[in-house]
C-alpha cells in the first residue's frame, strides 16, 4: 500500500483572509518577524499497490474533484504506507 | 412552466425555491434528489442554496461531481434556464458551468442581512422584469459569497454583459461588487443573494419576484404558440 500525501494551498494571486487574520494574531502576541502566513489543506490517501500509473491517478483526481485549479494550487508525495 | 428543485444531502433553500415559483407563480415545481439521471421533464432547473455534503473539500465541490449534475450540464446545453442560487451558484461555478469561484468573505464572518443589489443587466431571461440600473433589495446568508475570477475571466464578463447583478456596497471583498454573473449563452445564471427570501411583502418584501416572473416570461414567449 502506498501512502499519497497532498497538500493544497491558495494560489499566490488569491487573498487569504484566514492566513491574514492568523498573521494578526501572530503579531499582536509579539512574533513582529513574521511577514506572512497562507492556510492551506492537507490530504492522505491511502492506495492499493495493484493501482495504474499512481501520479497520473493523483493529478487526475486532484484536477476533478480534490482542488479547484482557479484559485488552488497542490503538490503530492507518494511514500510507502507502514503497515499497522 | 414546470421546474425541477435540486435537493442535495444540506440543501436549506429548497422550500422557499419551491414555495417562490410554485405558490407565489402558480407553476409546477418537483423537488429532484441528487442521484436522479432524467431531467427531460422539466422547462427549468433550480439549485438552491444550503450547505450541500456540508460544503466538506470546498463549497459546492462535491455536489458538482452528483449523478444529477450530468443532466443539469444537458439541459443547459439544450438551452434550459438554470438558476443557481447561493450553494447553488458555488456549484455552477464548481461545475465549470460558471466562470468564477467564491471564496471565504473578506472578513471570515458569514453574514446574514438584506441589501442593496443593482440590476446590471436587464436584458436576460431572469431579469427582463427589472429595469437596466434599477436597485432592488435582497437578503443574503453567506460566508463564502467573495466572488473571484483572473483579470481575463473578469474583462471577458464585462465584454460579454455576463455581470447580472453587483453589491450596492462592498461587504464580502466581490471583485468589482459581482453578485451575480450568467453564462455566455445567457442560460445559466449564479447569485448568491436571495430572491426566493424576497416574494412575498409578508417576508419582508418582493424585489426577488420579478426575477422568476421574467423566467416564466420569456419561457411563455418562446414556448407557447399564441396561433
Amino acid at each position: 500500500m502506498k501512502k499519497v500525501k497532498i497538500y493544497v494551498t491558495l494560489r499566490e494571486s488569491v487573498l487569504d483572509p484566514q492566513g491574514s487574520a492568523v498573521m494578526g494574531s501572530l503579531h499582536k502576541m509579539g512574533y513582529a518577524e513574521i511577514e506572512d502566513v497562507r492556510i492551506g489543506k492537507y490530504l492522505e490517501l491511502m492506495v492499493s499497490d495493484d493501482a495504474r500509473d499512481i501520479d497520473a491517478l493523483v493529478n487526475e483526481m486532484c484536477q476533478k474533484l480534490l482542488t479547484n485549479t482557479v484559485i488552488e494550487d497542490y503538490r503530492f508525495e507518494i511514500e510507502e504506507a507502514v503497515s499497522q | 412552466m414546470k421546474f425541477a428543485v435540486i435537493v442535495f444531502p444540506g440543501s436549506n433553500c429548497d422550500l422557499d425555491m419551491y414555495h417562490a415559483v410554485k405558490d407565489e407563480l402558480g407553476e409546477e415545481a418537483e423537488y429532484v434528489w441528487h442521484d436522479s439521471t432524467d431531467l427531460s421533464g422539466y422547462d427549468g432547473i433550480l439549485l438552491p442554496g444550503g450547505f450541500s455534503y456540508g460544503d466538506y473539500l470546498r463549497c459546492g465541490a462535491i455536489a458538482q461531481s452528483s449523478a444529477v449534475m450530468d443532466e443539469v450540464k444537458k439541459a443547459v446545453e439544450a438551452g434550459k434556464p438554470v438558476l443557481g442560487i447561493c450553494n447553488g451558484f458555488q456549484i455552477l461555478t464548481e461545475a465549470g458551468l460558471l466562470p468564477g469561484v467564491l471564496l471565504r468573505n473578506k472578513n471570515l464572518k458569514f453574514m446574514c442581512k438584506t441589501v442593496g443589489l443593482k440590476v446590471e443587466n436587464a436584458n436576460t431571461l431572469f431579469t427582463s422584469e427589472y429595469a437596466d440600473g434599477q436597485e432592488i433589495q435582497i437578503p443574503i446568508a453567506h460566508g463564502e459569497g467573495n466572488y473571484y475570477c483572473d483579470d481575463a475571466t473578469y474583462e471577458q464578463l464585462k465584454k460579454n454583459n455576463q455581470i447580472v447583478f453587483s453589491y450596492a456596497d462592498d461587504f464580502n471583498g466581490s471583485r468589482n461588487n459581482i453578485a451575480g454573473i450568467i453564462n455566455e449563452r445567457g442560460n445559466v445564471l449564479g447569485m448568491m443573494p436571495h430572491p426566493e427570501r424576497a416574494v412575498t411583502d409578508l417576508i419582508g418584501g418582493s424585489d426577488g419576484l420579478a426575477l422568476f416572473k421574467s423566467i416564466v416570461k420569456q419561457w411563455r414567449e418562446a414556448n407557447v404558440s399564441h396561433a
